[in-house]
């Protein structure tokens, strides 16, 4: 049990004009080493959750525990928070600033204390696991495109060595090519180094391929929160707050309801692929 | 911290003085100015004081709200206040301490002094609080209308006006999404000592600059998209038009100033 959310909630610019409720009474468990899609559409309050988990945004009602430990319990380190819980905000790449790529990505490390070389060290090793090439340690980083702009900005925050990483909408903005290329990235990521992520987005399909566990959120609230076929069962209901489930979940609803006996929990295309065949199978056999 | 200025942030109510013309509150405001410099006596202030509270009142904006733009005078307020009460000379001297001494001349400016400067915050914070920025702007172009005559160029100032006024949110917003994100990478804005405070500042001033040039760029490529090209035989959609209420609202400023100023001469 790594991260524990209680009746967490939170309103912006309480008692004026602006008042808005953003949380609602958010129960949520987040386990080690799992995969999790946070979805739902703009304003649903995913943004402002994630910047719970990690302490930049205190709840103006509930409690957070980190490994069993109240993060709002006196005594209770935010620095060592933030360092174990690594949040990757929307457009990463605007919070570069340093003279080379390098540098850049120390500056976490170097924030943790680091020696300049061990700061190095572990940047070198983030940059070449977002695939950056040595080549471009010490370019600038605002000469390169935009894709891999957000690779450094990604790496900035993996060299801090976080065991919980969360990526609010990495591929906003991205052709597809990059944003497979970050989303495989992250993959790659889970797999060597076995942390728990939490991937921030409103689009199902990004998500679908990749997660252990779907977390869908409407207006402060958690609507649906299971395993990624479960969640898509609902597509009518996600339809509603503004989401769609992928497009292999609408076609086999529908060729289920032209009379074909197709599994309609398939949630990639390989998996559609291969409830086709078992039933073309079974329909010949 | 920099959230707590009020100056330029529009509170949404419907009252009577939010549907008042922009310019009646740009005219009322440079007057209200004024009469705080004619009043000189205690009737004076109280009138002011009065016609403030009025205007309040009416704007039902939340008292709590208005007195919010004076936390980042206090420091000016104060020193003006100290500075009065110990160099002003006066006849009868109240408590001496070396060369220090305090009159009662000093009491009563530093007190007069305290009060236009606390009126001249809340007063203006009145305007912008009931008028959003674009209609200020707005009103603001077209009172100084005439003098395009003299080749001021006052739509531009408005236009630049109004774009600074419009990205003040903006680059608010961008500035705490910034210090949000170094937080997040480790970064410590608060302890240190002033060097380190000012170094501490570099990751969010180039991403701040940056972000600024890149809005500002952006900005003039979709205005010249839209053939934007200064203000020559450039129409409004929403041309401003004088109401009853303004006449009226005119009507109640004026006769204001004529007993500001009666008081003035006659109670002092």
């Amino acid at each position: 049990m790594a991260i524990k959310v209680k009746n967490v909630n939170y309103t912006y610019a309480e008692g004026t004009a602006y008042e808005i409720h953003a949380l609602k009474d958010i129960n949520l468990e987040i386990p080690d080493g799992q995969f999790v899609g946070l979805i739902g559409h703009t304003g649903s309050g995913k943004s402002t959750l994630v910047q719970h988990l990690n302490g930049l945004m205190k709840a103006t009602g509930g409690t957070i525990y980190y490994n069993g430990k109240d993060i709002y319990g006196e005594g209770f380190s935010m620095k060592e928070l933030r360092s174990k819980v690594g949040l990757v905000f929307q457009y990463p790449e605007h919070q570069l600033f340093e003279i080379d790529v390098l540098t850049d990505v120390c500056f976490g490390p170097r924030n943790l204390g680091f020696s300049k070389e061990e700061a190095e060290e572990k940047a070198k090793a983030a940059l070449r696991l977002v695939g950056m090439k040595e080549e471009y340690d010490r370019r600038s980083p605002f000469e390169l495109s935009g894709g891999q702009k957000r690779r450094v900005a990604i790496a900035g925050v993996l060299a801090m060595e976080p065991e919980v990483l969360i990526l609010d909408e990495p591929t906003a903005g991205l052709d597809p090519k990059g944003r497979d290329e970050i989303l495989d990235q992250i993959a790659r990521l889970k797999k060597e180094r076995g942390i728990t992520i939490v991937l921030v987005s409103h689009s199902m399909e990004d998500v679908a391929r990749y997660v252990d566990r779907i977390i869908v959120m409407n207006q402060g609230q958690v609507k649906f929160d299971g395993v990624p076929k479960e969640v898509f069962r609902h597509y009518k209901e996600l339809e509603e707050i503004g989401l769609a489930a992928p497009q292999v979940t609408y076609l086999m609803q529908e060729l289920k309801a032209k009379g074909a006996e197709v599994d309609t929990d398939a949630t990639t295309i390989r998996e559609a692929a291969d409830a086709i065949e078992n039933w073309l199978k079974g329909r010949q056999g | 911290m920099i959230r707590d200025i009020t100056l330029g942030q529009y509170y949404p109510a419907k009252s009577v003085i939010h549907q008042l013309d922009p310019r009646v509150k740009l005219v009322t405001t440079v007057i209200y100015v004024i009469s705080l410099f004619v009043a000189n006596g205690i009737v004076g202030y109280a009138v002011a004081t009065l016609f403030l509270g009025v205007v309040i009142k009416l704007s039902k904006v939340p008292f709590k709200y208005i007195t919010k733009g004076l936390k980042a005078i206090v420091l000016l307020l104060v020193l003006t206040a100290v500075f009065n009460l110990f160099l002003i000379d006066g006849e009868i001297v109240l408590w001496r301490w070396g060369i220090f001494r305090i009159t009662d001349q000093g009491v009563r400016t530093a007190v007069f002094m305290a009060i236009r400067l606390i009126y001249l915050i809340i007063g203006s914070s009145v305007m912008t609080l009931t008028t959003t920025p674009n209609d200020l702007t707005d009103g603001l172009e077209k009172l100084l209308g005439p003098m395009k005559k003299i080749h001021v160029p006052v739509h531009e100032i408005a236009m630049m006006m109004s774009i600074a006024l419009r990205f003040i949110p903006i680059l608010l917003e961008e500035t705490d999404k910034i210090m949000k994100a170094q937080i997040a990478r480790g970064a410590d804005f608060e302890t240190g000592n002033l060097i380190q405070k000012a170094k501490a500042m570099v990751p969010l001033l180039v991403p701040l600059f940056i972000s600024a040039f890149r809005r500002a760029n952006d900005l003039a490529m979709a205005m010249e998209a839209r053939c934007y090209h200064g203000g020559d035989g450039r129409t409004k959609m929403k041309p401003l038009h004088y109401e009853s209420r303004d006449k009226t609202a005119y009507g109640v400023v004026w006769c204001y100033l004529a007993v500001m100023i009666l008081v003035g001469r006659y109670f002092t």
